[in-house]
């Protein structure tokens, strides 16, 4: 399995619409969120691919300007020492990816993650709820455009030093 | 005055929603909460457990007790600034946080390969000597958990050798931020290599009596054994990395696959579990691959320190500040790389768009999120007390847990 042979299987399965992320390192593909499923069931499952391990499952926020977001999903493959990454666009109004946790179990926690953290939401997810946030806690920290709340429970957010120490 | 907090009775019972509420639960079952201020949980890491008398019917960990923004305040700072950040994540190896980091952003910055062999042998030697000492925490800790006392003392002794040779090199204990981008904070202070070497003469001895004490005690393998058991496909299914891999089985140390830094031409083995005492991938074997792991690890120092003295050298002319980058601009990129840390793969994916000097993302993959993960899939139906003996054979650091 080299990397020309996975970009030839992903043109095809995805129609030609999946294309590489220049420099990026490992290759990254962009995949039409709707057929991402599919895509990675086959690279975890067909004896070609065989990427077995989930390494890192990354929310990206670029940012109101460009309003997308993304989401980047590092495989492996343990048995021939491959590593590739495929990643999604979303809108940032609205944005919303399949759950691959049901494929590797490590997008549990990672999805959650991504959801507490930026606001995207993964359709079939078995648990979603906030991870290292509390639950009451308002809005997504790494979105670009993020404003802490002033308070929380009483407690206020914001460090003020002149307020605290004056 | 000062009035930061307004209390209300009422906030004590809103802290934090549990998964379960206990009109959900059968008649036998019951709701137990464990931490976040317990001494086994490694932390503040809080466990709901919905038990049936003795028996673990589910458990939900509850994280984020130590969330200190990691992703957000990378996300605002210059890349050398970021390092003592990264020291706080794995607060009990901070320079294995700081390798895999600095490496991250001299592959960006392509500097990857052109350090002077010294620096790339003073990084191996101190990460290898924050190995050991992360090892001897997860196994003191330990016994600790399951009822050793003795063997902590033990191993906190042997530690703290470390923790000075450490200290006399960066000049703190625990948070070093001493490999830098392109370099070394400073050089080694002189006499280090010969110290170093002297402490492990004295420590190999010490490795053995850990082991009679512990490893092979009776009550030890009675708890330990056939308790936990990790199989090798759901372990890579969960992304489960580090000794813990190891432990089910699987040869398989980014040290080796990798190859990064001057680990090709070091001698080491890999060690993995057996099931000497019971099944493949139990506590035990995790606890006895982290103790081999320490016998590797101090194989690497020696052999470092062997180069320190003959090939590289001192010299008069050797300055570790001298690929530091003026000014820390990548190109316009997108970079995963990953190193082997005492817990696992350790993962950082930056983003740089090549116009300012802080990254747009920088994600931290830390091995102990992971490996974490898997502890209701391997907890559910054994008995209370053997909960705590996988949490800790897990060995979980909540600060790269919660970040």
């Amino acid at each position: 399995m080299d990397h020309e042979q996975i970009k030839i299987w992903l043109e095809e399965a995805t129609g030609g619409t999946a294309h590489v992320v220049p420099n990026s390192h490992p290759v990254t593909y962009v995949v039409p969120v709707e057929q991402l499923p599919a895509v990675l069931t086959d690279l975890h499952k067909l004896p070609d691919f065989l990427f077995d391990q989930l390494a890192c499952l990354t929310g990206i926020d670029n940012g109101p300007a460009s309003n997308s977001m993304e989401v980047v999903y590092h495989l492996y493959s343990i048995p021939f020492n491959k590593a590739l990454a495929v990643k999604v666009i979303v809108p940032r109004n609205h944005p919303e990816v399949p759950s691959v946790s049901g494929i590797w179990r490590t997008a549990n926690w990672h999805e959650r993650e991504a959801f507490d953290l930026l606001g995207i939401r993964f359709t079939g997810h078995p648990d979603l709820r906030r991870i290292l946030l509390p639950a009451d806690w308002e809005g997504h920290p790494l979105r670009k455009d993020y404003e802490e709340q002033p308070t929380y429970r009483g407690m206020s957010v914001k460090y003020d030093r002149e307020k605290l120490y004056p | 005055m000062r009035q930061a907090y307004h209390y209300h009775p009422a906030n004590l019972d809103l802290s934090e929603p549990n998964k379960f509420e206990p009109a959900q639960l059968r008649p036998e079952e019951m709701l137990i909460n464990i931490g976040p201020q317990h001494p086994s949980t490694h932390g503040v890491l809080r466990l709901e457990v919905v038990s049936d008398g003795e028996v673990v019917k589910d458990v939900i960990p509850h994280i984020g007790y130590l969330h200190r923004c990691f992703e957000k305040h990378a996300e605002n700072l210059p890349y050398n600034q970021i390092i003592p950040f990264v020291d706080r994540m794995d607060y009990v190896a901070s320079m294995n946080s700081e390798h895999a980091f600095v490496m991250g952003v001299e592959k960006m910055l392509g500097l990857d390969g052109q350090l002077p062999k010294r620096i790339e042998y003073i990084r191996v030697l101190v990460a290898e000597l924050n190995r050991i000492a992360s090892h001897l925490i997860a196994i003191g800790t330990y016994g600790m958990d399951i009822g050793a006392m003795t063997p902590f003392f033990w191993v906190m002794r042997d530690r703290e050798h470390i923790l000075r040779l450490l200290e006399w090199a960066s000049g703190s204990r625990l948070l070093y931020n001493y490999i830098w981008v392109g370099g070394l904070f400073y050089d080694l202070p002189v006499g280090f290599e010969d110290r170093c070497r002297e402490f492990i003469h004295y420590f190999r001895p010490k490795v053995n009596e850990l082991e009679t004490l512990l490893i092979n005690n009776k009550i030890f393998v009675a708890r330990t054994a056939n308790v936990g058991v990790l199989p090798l496909n759901l372990a890579i299914n969960a992304g489960i990395t580090g000794p813990m891999l190891r432990a089910s089985g699987l040869r398989y140390d980014l040290r080796r696959v990798d190859a990064y830094s001057v680990y090709p031409e070091l001698e080491f083995d890999v060690p993995i579990g057996t099931g000497r005492r019971g099944q493949v991938g139990d506590c035990w074997d995790r606890t006895w691959v982290r103790l081999a792991e320490i016998r590797e690890s101090m194989k690497i120092a020696d052999q470092c320190c062997v180069q320190l003295l003959d090939q590289h050298k001192r010299t008069r002319d050797f300055d570790p500040h001298a690929l530091l980058p003026r000014k820390i601009r990548p190109k316009a990129q997108e970079l995963y790389v990953r190193a082997e840390n005492p817990k696992g793969e350790l993962g950082f994916y930056f983003r740089a768009d090549g116009k300012s000097d802080i990254p747009l993302r920088c994600k931290a993959r830390g091995p102990s999120f992971v490996n974490l993960a898997i502890l209701p899939e391997i907890t559910r139906g054994v008995l209370l007390a053997d909960l705590v003996a996988i949490l800790g054979s897990i060995d979980i650091v909540l600060g790269e847990v919660d970040r």
